[in-house]
């Protein structure tokens, strides 16, 4: 049988950094307890004092040893893999929705994988008959939850803006029926922002999530208007304007790097010199064949470009605590269980998406494709198969998942990822895999130099 | 300790007891939208 590894350890950013994989547990440590560490499960004392004896003191590798003693005994490190028997979501909550207002869209992203908007269908407008449907159908298959995530997206949800308004409204109206309270986000391209819709979205939604690719001349080569002009200067000044007067509330601005922009720090960089704080800038999705996709080739140069990037960032973090950067965040004190990190996104069980027409998929990677088609919000989950599939897919039933120590932090990685790579939802994405370990390492090492001085 | 620092001691085993009461965020609903992380989202069980 295959010995599990049960400690991850590497060196970045003049740290050394321990991971237990199966606590959670992470620890800063001295060279001697990073090479100790290598030895200690199989080797005696003796033997690693006779094997160590020439790089360091006995007394202090004594010393090491037995902190290390120590932790393994606080079940902290080497600690076994926790037998985790749990019926995820038994009772077929729903919780989540991402909200498909608008299968239309005024900008025509060369990588988006909503084909434009219409995710492979017609241009069609959720109408408000359906979009109240479809909250009265998560009020009331969300069970005893008490928070609902409702985000208005597309294609681009500000061309049906005015339905936008009235599902606050009647969400408002209904949650005090159902005991409920709705969280409601969006997804913008900005394009249709004006004075009215800032303040209405900066009052009403709880988290904005803002599309532009950072500098102008990578965003205005993917992100053109339907006449095929750069979207930049048009939306830039809008969402300036949109993060200026928002204040303390939630927001990220979101980009996508391709190939094209491997060196997509420059693009974070660029969003913070423009002002914004709350920075996403994440690896294209798409199939390999585009020319713009991250192949095998491309992953040495993205790793470094990681890395090189978190260096910069302990600096920006020393000036500036309020800069953050979505995937170099971490939350080791106060994070997910070990339930939710089993499961990860929760698509297709608690979390699905809905199409203006009312078909409901697992998620918005999913929408249009119909062997994806769980059901509609008047009939509701009518592929029971397809749920189970999703609800059985975790960390504890995907063998490669299973053996890797980042199980616990990327939880299982995206469904949709690992489908539209190997056409099947329980075999990793390899190469989203490691941009996510590299990932993880970045965070926790930013962690280990912030709180460490 | 002299030789190890503990950035993170809580043991995740002890999450299980109230785990699971999914409140917490769709992490596909906080930015990313095309990338699955978990692990920057916060427990929203004031139990746990």
């Amino acid at each position: 049988m295959l010995k599990r590894a049960k400690i991850h350890k590497y060196f970045l950013n003049n740290k050394y950094i321990v991971l237990d994989i199966n606590s959670g547990g992470v620890h800063i440590v001295d060279e001697i307890v990073y090479d100790i560490l290598d030895l200690y499960e199989d080797s005696s004392l003796d033997e690693i004092i006779e094997l160590f004896i020439n790089k360091y003191e006995k007394t202090n590798i004594i010393d090491a040893y037995k902190e290390i003693t120590s932790l393994v005994e606080d079940g902290l490190l080497f600690s076994d893999e926790i037998d985790l028997e749990f019926d995820y979501n038994s009772e077929n909550i729903i919780k989540a929705m991402c909200l498909h207002v608008a299968h239309d869209c005024n900008l025509k992203c060369s990588y988006c994988f909503a084909s434009q908007g219409n995710f492979k269908g017609e241009r069609t407008l959720m109408s408000l008959e359906i979009g109240k449907k479809t909250l009265e159908f998560l009020a009331k298959n969300s069970g005893n939850r008490k928070n609902l995530e409702v985000d208005f997206f597309g294609g681009e949800p500000l061309m049906n803006f005015e339905l936008v308004k009235d599902l606050v409204t009647y969400g408002r109206k209904i949650e005090k029926q159902y005991n409920k309270k709705f969280r409601f986000t969006i997804t913008t391209n900005g394009v249709l922002l004006d004075k009215e819709k800032i303040d209405y979205i900066n009052e009403n939604m709880d988290n904005i999530v803002l599309s532009l690719d950072g500098r102008k001349e990578i965003n205005d080569k993917m992100r053109q208007t339907i006449n095929g002009n750069g979207s930049y200067d048009l939306v830039l000044p809008k969402f300036k304007e949109m993060v200026e007067k928002r204040g303390d509330k939630d927001y990220y601005i979101r980009g996508t790097f391709t190939n094209k922009n491997i060196d997509f720090s420059n693009d974070v960089l660029e969003f913070y010199n423009q002002g914004f704080k709350k920075v996403s800038v994440e690896p294209v999705v798409t199939s390999e064949e585009m020319d713009y996709a991250l192949r095998k080739e491309h992953l040495d140069d993205i790793l470094r470009e990681y890395e090189i990037f978190s260096k910069e960032y302990i600096n920006f973090k020393r000036k500036d605590q309020d800069f953050y950067f979505f995937h170099f965040m971490v939350d080791l004190s106060q994070g997910p269980c070990i339930v939710k990190r089993s499961v990860g996104c929760g698509a297709g069980s608690e979390y699905i998406a809905v199409t203006p027409e009312g078909d409901l998929y697992p998620c918005h990677q999913f929408v249009g494709n119909k062997d994806f088609l769980l059901g509609n919000v008047d009939d509701g989950i009518i592929n029971a198969n397809l749920r189970n599939m999703f609800k059985n897919s975790n960390v504890y039933t995907k063998e490669e998942c299973r053996n890797c120590w980042a199980k616990f932090y990327c939880s299982g990685g995206c469904h949709a990822n690992a489908y539209y790579s190997h056409g099947n939802i329980s075999k990793p994405y390899k190469l989203e895999c490691e941009m996510e370990k590299k990932r993880i390492e970045c965070s926790i090492s930013i962690l280990a130099n912030l709180e460490d001085e | 300790m002299k030789y190890i620092k503990t950035l993170n001691g809580k043991n995740l085993k002890d999450t299980l007891a109230k785990g699971g009461c999914g409140e917490c965020q769709t992490s596909c609903q906080s930015a990313c939208k095309t990338s699955c992380t978990v692990g920057n989202q916060k427990c929203e069980n004031s139990s746990n």
